[in-house]
């Protein structure tokens, strides 16, 4: 029963989601048709609203919801005309059920890469029978005629792709840095992630600070999270002497805890932290780019840049390369492996925080299961450069996100997260080090 | 505040389909994980293979009852070989990794919407159970006892279900007193040691990742037998569930994963009829109805915690025989 509810959850806030994906990555983006007509409430023909009888339907292509397409619909002397709402529905209102009623889906009206299957028809005709709304759906194909020139889009999806490759890498640093120290595969990292942006949203609309003194404060309170973590749960447990595994599951047990939590708090759904909402940066040519995506960027390369200085020039980033290289030699030749395991947790609990924060804007949306929507990307992203290296981690994030982004090139954007996941599978068959790891670690 | 609803709700889930095909997969994880060692953590992936398994061959195919029953299984096999031949190999977490993302890779074919016809997409598929229940020999009705009444068609469902649950008892006890048995154990103890010994460990493996992944799948089907087949059942947390009820249990035994999956759904129904009712009484003032069901998993992440740290040999296991090696 519980299940049915979080499924309930599930749909009805993923459809806002799905509309501003696909605002992102199909029809919208491309042709910037999308956006005036989704301000445009569908069934307002003009005509009477109140009359008793009404012929509605549902635009898709491919699954998708087609926006701003123009239905008419004519009989018994009456012609009606509507476009298709947000999600695709379309109603117009008739004054009779009498006779035979013709409708038309206006061809001109559709967005340009939509295909026309085999047999479609764009008029039908309906007769009511004993109910006083009759349905008729018009269902077309996916984009395979393209006007936009491949490698536009190409570019375009790149773009976005780095964006969420260098975001990505923010949490997966954190994953391998804390796998290479301790040996644990932490399936909570995605609530560090989620908690990130929880933070932000609590000091901006809770506590109505700006956002430029609230994700900094959400970054500091990720840390916390992360000192808080080590000390509470990871170091007892390292002191009882608990294997990796057992260790993988109390994460995987503290990362239900705490999602659940999150649900407790925040409800299913989704909210929104401010300025989000940035306007298309003008003259990029095809790329689309908003004032968000180009300081979440910026912010992401500046902070990794900083990590990477850390960990290759400061004492404690050599010490936490000693740990990770081989704990024991480590700690014999006089470094404290406990104090570099509790700086682990802290940066990598801060990045992920940092990177819950521009994930809350990219996808966009605070969920309380956001985090675990990207957990799989992440240890994808680990896996794939080499799980325990940090540069690999980076690397594997990067071609991670670039993959999930133009692979919707070629597949549905409901399965972009597949190719991501098999490519994961196959990279095991041929280099299960991964790209940037050595072969002593696989064993 | 009504006890006697929040018991009866309570002790009709050991009779309920679902509980049944949660029993079957904590059975089959107790192949992978208990005896072999191997961290799979596809559970869900492998039930929702054999539910839509099932169900696609009946209403994609027209195939009968018994052999849709037979091609869910095998796409089992199958799966188990995708999954195990990159990773069996590796190190256990590579397998723990690569089993859940393939099952989410499984989830995901079956939620979008360019196989709608064939899956229903978010919808799930329904009405594949007619021939199903046309082969119930049981009279037409709803009867039983007390909280344990059902329809009969309903009837059907748990009598085929706690037979499969007999078989598979059955089978996995005579395969762990084999010698195959003590090769999967000892591969579980030390790999090394067996592999110094001439076995092949990557085939045994393999074998049990396919016998256990079989099982799993069983339990997917007896689901489907019973209820509607739908992608979001078959999400991560549900083998977060199956692991919580076969570590309750005990891993490495025969009964544990059967004791743990029906304590497991018990408790979770009484805690998701007693909170809310605690709430309307008063008692748990800072909770409203809804936030108390959330409670229920929070309380189920604290309590897999707990097993693990405390007590991971589980309710019927032996502290000689710990299911954590490595």
């Amino acid at each position: 029963m519980a299940i049915t509810r979080e499924s309930r959850a599930d749909r009805t806030t993923s459809r806002p989601i799905a509309a501003v994906i696909a605002g992102l990555f199909a029809v919208a983006l491309l042709f910037g048709l999308a956006a005036p007509a989704a301000a445009d409430t569908g069934g307002d023909t003009g005509d009477p609203a109140d009359y008793p009888y009404a012929i509605a339907g549902n635009v898709r292509a491919a699954g998708d919801p087609i926006v701003g397409a123009v239905i008419t619909v004519t009989g018994e002397g009456f012609t009606g005309e509507t476009t298709s709402a947000e999600n695709g529905s379309w109603r117009v209102p008739v004054p009779a059920k009498e006779g035979v009623w013709h409708i038309e889906l206006v061809q001109a009206s559709l967005p340009a890469e939509v295909a026309v299957p085999d047999g479609f028809s764009f008029t039908q005709e309906v007769e009511f029978g004993a109910t006083n709304t009759v349905t008729r759906n018009f269902t077309l194909g996916a984009a395979e005629r393209q006007t936009v020139s491949f490698w536009d889009q190409f570019l375009s999806r790149a773009v976005n792709g780095l964006n969420f490759g260098l975001m990505l890498a923010l949490a997966a640093i954190g994953v391998s840095l804390v796998y290479g120290t301790t040996g644990l595969s932490n399936f909570a990292h995605g609530e560090m992630v989620t908690f990130g942006a929880l933070a932000a949203l609590l000091f901006t609309s809770s506590l109505t600070m700006s956002i430029w003194i609230a994700i900094p404060l959400a970054v500091v309170a990720s840390a916390l999270l992360g000192l808080g973590m080590d000390a509470g749960i990871w170091r007892p447990l390292r002191r009882k002497g608990i294997g990796t595994v057992p260790l993988m599951i109390v994460s995987i047990g503290l990362s239900l805890a705490l999602r659940y939590g999150y649900q407790m708090f925040i409800g299913g759904r989704t909210q929104q932290l401010p300025g989000g909402a940035t306007g298309a940066i003008p003259g990029l040519g095809p790329i689309r780019l908003t004032m968000t995506d180009v300081i979440s960027m910026a912010v992401s390369i500046v902070v990794i840049v900083i990590f990477a200085w850390w960990l290759m020039r400061t004492r404690i980033g050599r010490a936490t390369r000693a740990v990770s290289d081989n704990p024991s030699l480590a700690a014999a030749s006089g470094i404290d492996v406990d104090a570099v395991v509790r700086v682990v947790w802290i940066v990598s609990a801060a990045l992920a925080g940092l990177s819950g924060v521009l994930w809350a804007y990219f996808r966009p949306g605070i969920k309380w299961d956001m985090g675990t929507s990207v957990l799989l990307l992440i240890f994808a992203a680990v896996v794939l450069g080499g799980l325990g290296t940090a540069f690999g981690a980076l690397v594997g994030s990067i071609i991670v996100g670039l993959l999930v982004e133009v692979s919707t090139l070629w597949i549905p954007s409901d399965l972009k997260y597949v190719g991501a996941l098999v490519v994961l599978i196959v990279i095991l068959l041929f280099r299960p080090q991964g790209i940037l790891g050595r072969r002593e670690r696989v064993g | 505040m009504d006890f006697v609803q929040i018991l009866s709700n309570t002790l009709a889930q050991i009779l309920a389909p679902t509980t049944l095909g949660f029993v079957l997969a904590a059975i089959g994880l107790s192949v992978h994980f208990g005896f072999a060692g191997l961290l799979n953590m596809g559970v869900a992936g492998f039930m929702a293979i054999g539910a839509y398994g099932f169900a696609i061959s009946i209403l994609s195919f027209g195939v009968s009852w018994p052999l849709a029953v037979l091609i869910g299984l095998v796409a089992a096999v199958l799966f188990a070989l995708v999954m195990g031949i990159p990773t069996l190999r590796l190190r256990g977490d590579y397998l723990a990794i690569v089993t859940i993302a393939a099952a989410e890779v499984v989830r995901l074919l079956f939620l979008t919407s360019a196989f709608r016809n064939q899956t229903g997409s978010a919808d799930g598929l329904s009405g594949f159970q007619a021939g199903f229940r046309a082969s119930n020999p049981l009279p037409p009705g709803k009867w039983g006892f007390g909280p344990w009444t059902y329809q009969s068609d309903q009837w059907w469902v748990i009598i085929v279900g706690t037979i499969t649950i007999a078989i598979a008892l059955v089978v996995v006890w005579m395969l762990m007193r084999s010698p195959w048995g003590r090769v999967i154990r000892g591969i579980r103890e030390d790999e090394d040691a067996v592999r110094s010994l001439g076995k092949n460990v990557y085939a045994f493996k393999m074998q049990a990742l396919i016998v256990g992944g079989v099982i799993i799948a069983a339990g997917g089907i007896i689901t489907a037998m019973g209820t509607n087949v739908n992608p979001n059942v078959y999400v991560t947390s549900q083998t977060f569930y199956v692991w919580t009820a076969l570590l309750l249990g005990g891993a490495a035994t025969i009964f544990g994963p059967v004791l743990g999956a029906i304590l497991f759904w018990m408790v979770r129904a009484f805690l998701s009829s007693l909170l809310p009712a605690l709430v309307k009484i008063g008692w748990l003032p800072f909770l409203s109805a809804e936030q108390s069901q959330m409670l229920v998993f929070v309380l189920v992440g604290v309590a897999l915690m707990l097993l693990v740290i405390f007590r991971p040999q589980g309710l019927l296991g032996s502290k000689k025989e710990l299911t954590f090696v490595r």
